[in-house]
This record gives C-alpha cells, structure tokens and sequence, in this order.
C-alpha cells in the first residue's frame, strides 16, 4: 500500500488527514513543518507528499522546491493544501513543482477522491 | 466512508485558542514603526489554522470571521498597508471575538454574535477600497448547465509533465469516470530510440468523451496541468456515430474503452455515463451538537514527560525496595535488623522523593497569570491616557495550579489599580520631571518556603493624606487617631474603602482591596504595600508554594496536638510571669525587646484543660500574620514535620482559628491552626470585650 507524508503545522488538520488516510488502508507518516518534513522525505521514502501552505521554518512552496531537487522524489505527487484566497499560492506551487493542490475546507472524501487522482 | 470529524475539534479547539495567545501576544509586541516580518508571518499563520481548521471542522461562523481577519493581516504581510495603532487595536478586539466564538463552540453556548458582528464591520471598513472576496465555502457550485452531447479534447502533454508528479494515465482514467469516452494516441512525437528520454512524455492524446457533462467537470480534471500541456475542448456538435455503433455493440452501456494498449494499462470499465462528483452534498459535515454535550468537563493540566518519567523511574525504586523488605520479613531475624533499617531509609527516601515529584506535577510557571497582563495593560493604558511600560521578571517562578488559578484574580486587581491610582497621566509625569512613560514591573521569585510576587510602579505613590482624610470620613479612624505610615497603607485594605475622587469602571468602587486581601489569606498568604510619595508603590503578595502539604510545628495543648505552621512562627520562648502585663480588659500583652505582643491562651481558645494555668509552665509561640504579631500560649513544643492539609470544610465545617487537619503518624487527627486568622481574633476579642465594659 502506498505510504504518505503529511506535512502541516496544524495539529487538528494532522491527525484529521493522517486519520483519513489510514482509514482508508494508506501508509502515513507526519510532519510539523517543511524543515521536519524535508528530513523525513530524505529518510524514507513516500508515495506522496501532501503539505500545507503556511508554516513555520519552512512554507509549503520551499519543501515542495526542496522535494523536487531530490532525485527520489522528482516524479512523486506532491500535493498542497491551499485556501480559496490563495490563486497566487497555486501558481507559485506549480512553479515550484507540486502536483496539484486541495482546497481548504475539505471533508474526508475530498481528500481521498483527490489522492486518487494521483496514486493508485 | 464516513469519519466522525468531532473526534478532532478538542485538538481543533485547543490549538486554536494557543494560536489566539500567540496572535495576541505578537499583537502586543508589533512595532508600528518597524514592522518585523516574523512576528507578521506568525501573527497570519494563527489567522489562517484558525480560518482553514474551523471550515474543515463545520465552524462556518469562525470561517467567515477569520476569512475578513485573514485578508487584513494579508494585506498588512504582502506590505499593501501600512500597520496604524488602529489596526492592531481592531485586531485585537477580533482576537477576543474569535476566542469567544471558538469558546462558545466549545462549551457548546451562544456567543456574542452581536460584539463579532461590529468588530467585522470594522475590520471591513479598514479593508474598504479592497473588496473582501466573499468566502467560497462550496468551490464551483456555479458552473452554468449547457446541454452538450459531449466533448472532444485533445491532450498534448508538455515533455516535462510526468516532472510534476501527473501522470497523463492517471487523468485519463479520472476523465473515464466521467462517462464512456473514446480515446486515441497520438504516436507521432515519439522519437527514435538513441534519442528517447524516458523521463519525458512524446505521446498525446484525442479523446472523444459522451453524454451530457458540464464542462467545469471535465475542466477541473485538467485543473492541475492546464499549463503544462496543451488542451483544447470543445463541445460534440451531435451526437457521434460512433458511440451508437459501440452502445450497440457492447448494449447495456458497457463499452470497452479503445486505448493505446502499449502505454496505457485501462481494464474493460462500467460507465454509467452520469457525471460522478468527487463533493457529496449530503455529506457536507455538521457539527455534532449532542456528541460535543456528552464531552465531560475535566480540567486538565500538561506536564512535561520529563517529569512523568521520573516519576516512573522512582515508582521502580519503590517497587524494589518495597521487594526488598518483603524479601526480609519472609524468615526475619534479629541479625537482619540492619539491613532491615537499610530498607526503611531508603522506603523513606523514595517516598519523600516520590512526594516532591508528584508536588511539582501540579507546579506551573507563574507567566500562565503573567501573560493575560501586557494586554490588560495595552488596553487600559490607552484607556486610561496612560503610557505604560510593562516590565516582567520571574516568570518562570513555579507555583501550585491552585494557587496559581486563585491568585490570577487579585493580581490583575493590584495591576488596574497601579495603573489607575499609581502612574501619573504623561503630562503630570513631565511636569513632575520623570519619563513620559510608566514602569509597571511584575516579579516573582521563590523566598525560603514561599512565592513572593511584587507589582511595583514609578507613580505618585500612595497620598497619606487623602487616605487618612477618606478614612476619617468614613469612620475607620478617628480624628485624633496617630497612625504609622504601615497602618495608614493598610486601610486601603478595609471594605469600602476608595479615594478615587471619581467612580469610573476601571476602579473607584472599593469593592477590591478587601477581596484581594481576603483571597490571598484565604491561600495563606499575605499582601503589604510600600510607597513613596512620589516615587511610585510596592506591592507585595507573599504565597505558600503548595496548599497541600506545609511543614508543620507540633505543639500540645493538654490532651490535644495541633500543628502551627512552621513558616509564620518567628520564635519560641519560656515566657517569664514578669514580662506579662495585664492591660484593659483581661488582654495579656507580653513585653519583649521593647515590643508589647498580645498572647492567646490557645487552651481558652478551644475550650480545653491545660497541664497548667501559669505561663510559668508552658511555652509561647510567637507567630506574625498579616504583618502582626502575637504569641500563642502552649504547654509542649513536639516535632517538626511534614504534614498532608486535609480540609476540615469539605469534611465539617469551617471553624475561626483553623485552617485544616492532619492525619498524624499515629493514626490521631491535628488541627492545623490558621494564624492569620488567629491574629484577627484576638483583635476583634478586644473590641468585643471594649463594647462589653462600655455597656
């Protein structure tokens, strides 16, 4: 089964979309920030990366730059979670190389009808 | 499936309310002259959690709330507007609205629509000029219906679009879950072998996609790669030849999708040719009122794991040694003995250590009161006309959570009225020739077994006149009555007692000081102030660390053991029958050092017979509370120890003189005397016996 990192600095958003994820049989590994997240993408290795936008230490967009420098993860899907308010967000994460992007609120079959989009 | 989302609004409620703190705080220290980007960032972030896990979580009123606070602090971040004292100030309020909202929430309650509503409004005209975007709670709902028979897109993927992370099959088959589709490769860019990448994409695609599908669907399939491919769709003019021949073929609707076999590993699919959305309407998430009801209220309290690991690491020493003594009396014998005492002592330490662990579990650091205080003083200084520096020191001084909870009251009492009666308005401070700005200072630190906290200013201090005047007036004192500057303070501490020549609402009511004295007695404390005409005051809480446990002084009176605590004893000493003096009214003052201190037979006190009426025979006790002394007339001085406060409120009833009861080693019960309390009856003893000589 496909393992997922999930990257946020939102404890509830967290365990709202690690929960989800395991529910639905998927590996899933957390992260409180990019610079935690970045750690963990080198150490092990995911199926997909689904980080939020705002964070301390290091944003969204940076991981997503950072991830795409790494040879393991060049082809990996890596999502971000936005905000409607954030169009501007979603062309910089283009840029940088994400994926695509879920928008924020989001329920539970959202989020998993989104990541079939691009594992599976 | 279905997830119960109530499951994580506790996490939701609890780091909202921490990320409000934060956003408050950083608030507080924005500088409006140089505007930090960190504390801007940060103050955002808090925002934006709020706004993104309250939509998630079914909170739409805080959504909408924190969307307006969001685009503010937006703008304030990406620099478009300028950070006005204003703003902050609204800001501010907006915290305290989405705090109530979240508590409301919470607590499951209605909230002050009314209070958020004004605040909005405000936030609203600041943004004015900058249309605030209305809050898309459900994306695409108004995608226009058109009648189409279907469409027909041609997907040229850019080379690098598999570098994105999309993968063209992966679309392919979201785009087939829409309804039967007809699709054709396009080989022709595919290179010769020596040039081929494989970490590009040549192929590209011509997809015939039936049935009556809005366009947004099939548009939002290609949402993430619209700039990395080229894309055309268009409508099917009519409806294609081609599908009746394959409906015909397969019937019933199942249609084998015609795919390039070699790239793309599609199976044989039902399709039901009726758009499928990936948003459930029905299963829009509600807030699950009941479930929040049934939640218990528990107050709880965070510890580190440091300290829960030691704790766990001494409960094993505890097993141990407890093994180890079992192990003993299996076949004891008096050559055992040693070791025998060996394993007590250590019984003793471990317990003793135990104690101290589990004591400093319910400690928390004193900037849990502390922090609420540069907002008060932020907002009653503006208030007030008032400019004021908050200085802090000590915070990290621990105290009990009880007394921390009970003391934050008080303290925030003594701060409103250093600011109100204490700092001068800037221009009496110029005038004066002090700095425009006030120093309010807050320190805390630990003193021998106690918590000392001082809230000290650099105002006027303290008018001896006006509070003798006042008091005059108002029949504590009489006219002739000569006070030390000591008495004089303390009057402000006597119900009913304001100078302020104004009531306004942030103090002048006297209702106050006397509470303030009586809570902090209440946790065994004591309060005293210091001025200086001119200079500013000195307040000065004095608090035990715990109030379940003190280091007690057994004393027996006749058959009884009562236990004084060892902190407010000054001394003790054989008294000599000539160093008593009987003044009006039976009152026994004993002279000592120039110092007349009144005595209490604690044998009258409580009713009981004494090894000897003579203070010949027994010892006294001199205690000090509320800044008073008397001496306390006992037959025997016993042990020192520790004892465990048991309330004799709970159990009985409260009773004058006595704080509590112990459980002694013996199994017998002590009374632990409460000297404050004390002290207070032996003043009013005399006023009593005063109005029974006068009548």
């Amino acid at each position: 089964m496909a393992t997922i990192l999930t990257v946020d600095d939102s404890t509830s958003m967290r365990q709202m979309v690690s929960f989800t994820l395991k529910q639905a049989g998927y590996e899933v590994d957390e992260a409180t920030d990019g610079v935690e997240g970045l750690e963990k993408a080198q150490s092990s290795r995911f199926n997909l990366v689904i980080t939020d936008v705002n964070m301390p230490r290091m944003d969204g967009i940076t991981l997503v730059g950072e991830l795409r420098s790494l040879p393991g993860y060049q082809f990996t899907p890596i999502l971000l979670l936005t905000t409607e308010a954030g169009a501007d967000k979603k062309k910089q994460g283009k840029e940088a190389g994400a994926t695509g992007w879920l928008v924020k609120p989001f329920n539970p079959d959202q989020l998993l009808n989104t990541i079939k989009k691009v594992i599976g | 499936m279905t997830i119960d989302l109530s499951q994580f609004h506790s996490t939701f409620f609890e780091e909202s309310l921490e990320g409000l703190d934060a956003m408050e705080s950083n608030l507080l220290n924005l500088d409006i002259n140089d505007n930090d980007p960190d504390i801007i960032n940060s103050i955002f972030r808090a925002a934006h959690s709020i706004k993104g896990g309250s939509g998630t979580f079914g909170f739409i009123a805080i959504t909408e709330f924190t969307h307006v606070q969001e685009t503010l602090l937006d703008q304030i971040r990406s620099s478009e507007r300028e950070v006005t004292q204003d703003i902050i100030n609204i800001l501010l309020e907006s915290v305290d609205c989405v705090r109530d909202m979240l508590l409301s929430e919470k607590d499951n309650r209605e909230c002050d629509f009314d209070q958020a509503s004004s605040v909005r409004v405000q936030m609203e005209n600041v943004l004015n000029g900058h249309a605030v975007p209305e809050v898309e709670l459900n994306d695409s709902e108004d995608i226009p219906e058109v009648s189409v028979e279907g469409w027909r897109i041609n997907f040229a993927p850019h080379l690098h679009m598999i570098k994105t992370g999309n993968d063209p099959v992966r679309i392919l088959r979201e785009l087939s879950s829409l309804g039967l589709m007809e699709v054709q490769v396009n080989t022709e860019k595919l290179p010769a072998l020596p040039q081929y990448d494989p970490e590009s994409c040549y192929l590209s695609w011509n997809i015939e996609l039936f049935g009556d599908i809005q366009e947004g669907y099939v548009r939002e399939i290609f949402d993430w790669v619209e700039d990395d491919c080229d894309l055309t769709i268009s409508p099917l003019s009519q409806v294609d030849e081609k599908l009746e021949d394959v409906v015909a073929a397969k019937g019933d609707g199942e249609v084998k999708q015609i795919l390039d076999t070699t790239e793309v590993p599609v199976k044989e699919q039902v399709v039901n040719g009726k758009k499928q959305r990936a948003v459930d309407p029905d299963q829009e998430v509600v807030p699950d009122k009941k479930h929040a009801n049934s939640v218990a209220e528990c107050s709880s309290i965070r510890v580190s794991t440091e300290k829960v690991d030691e704790l766990i690491n001494l409960v094993g020493e505890l097993v141990i040694t407890q093994s180890m003594i079992g192990e003993l009396g299996k076949d004891f014998s008096a050559s055992k003995i040693e070791n025998m005492m060996d394993g007590l002592s250590q019984l003793e330490r471990h317990t003793r250590e135990l104690q101290e662990s589990v004591m400093r579990i319910r400690m928390l650091p004193i900037s849990f009161s502390f922090n609420r205080f540069p907002r008060l003083v932020h907002d009653l200084g503006s208030k007030l006309g008032k400019k004021v520096e908050l200085k802090m020191s000590g915070e990290n001084t621990e105290l009990d959570k009880t007394v921390l909870e009970k003391i934050s009251d008080p303290l925030v009492h003594l701060v409103r009225n250093s600011l109100d009666h204490g700092l001068e308005t800037p221009e009496i401070r110029t005038a004066s020739g002090k700095p425009e700005k006030g120093v309010l200072l807050l320190n805390a630190f630990h003193k021998g077994g106690s918590i000392i906290i001082e809230i000290s200013d650099d105002g006027a201090g303290l008018n001896k006149e006006k509070i003798r005047n006042k008091a005059i007036q108002s029949g504590l004192i009489g006219d002739e009555d000569n006070l030390s500057d000591e008495k004089i303070y303390d009057l402000i501490f006597q119900p009913g007692f304001s100078t302020a020549d104004e009531v306004s609402d942030v103090s002048g009511r006297g209702v106050g000081m006397d509470v303030v004295r009586k809570n902090i007695r209440e946790l065994g404390g004591a309060v005293e102030i210091a001025s200086t005409p001119g200079e500013g005051s000195i307040i000065t809480i004095k608090l035990p660390l715990t109030l379940a446990i003190l280091d007690g002084q057994l004393v027996r009176v006749g058959s009884e053991t009562y236990i004084i605590p060892l902190i407010s004893i000054i001394e003790s000493l054989q008294a000599q029958e000539k160093n008593i003096k009987t003044i009006v009214d039976n009152a026994e003052v004993y002279r000592q050092r120039d110092e007349y201190i009144h005595i209490v037979r604690l044998h009258e006190t409580f009713n009981i017979k004494p090894d000897s009426q003579s203070i010949n025979d027994g010892l006294i006790v001199m205690v000090e509370g509320e800044g008073k002394k008397i001496g306390l007339l006992v037959d025997e001085l016993l042990g020192q120890q520790q004892v465990v406060i048991k309330s004799l409120e709970t159990n009985y009833k409260r009773i004058d003189g006595v704080s509590g009861a112990t459980i002694l080693g013996n199994g017998t019960v002590a009374i632990i005397l409460d000297v404050p309390g004390l002290v207070a009856m032996s003043r009013s003893e005399i006023i009593n016996d005063n109005n029974n000589k006068v009548a």
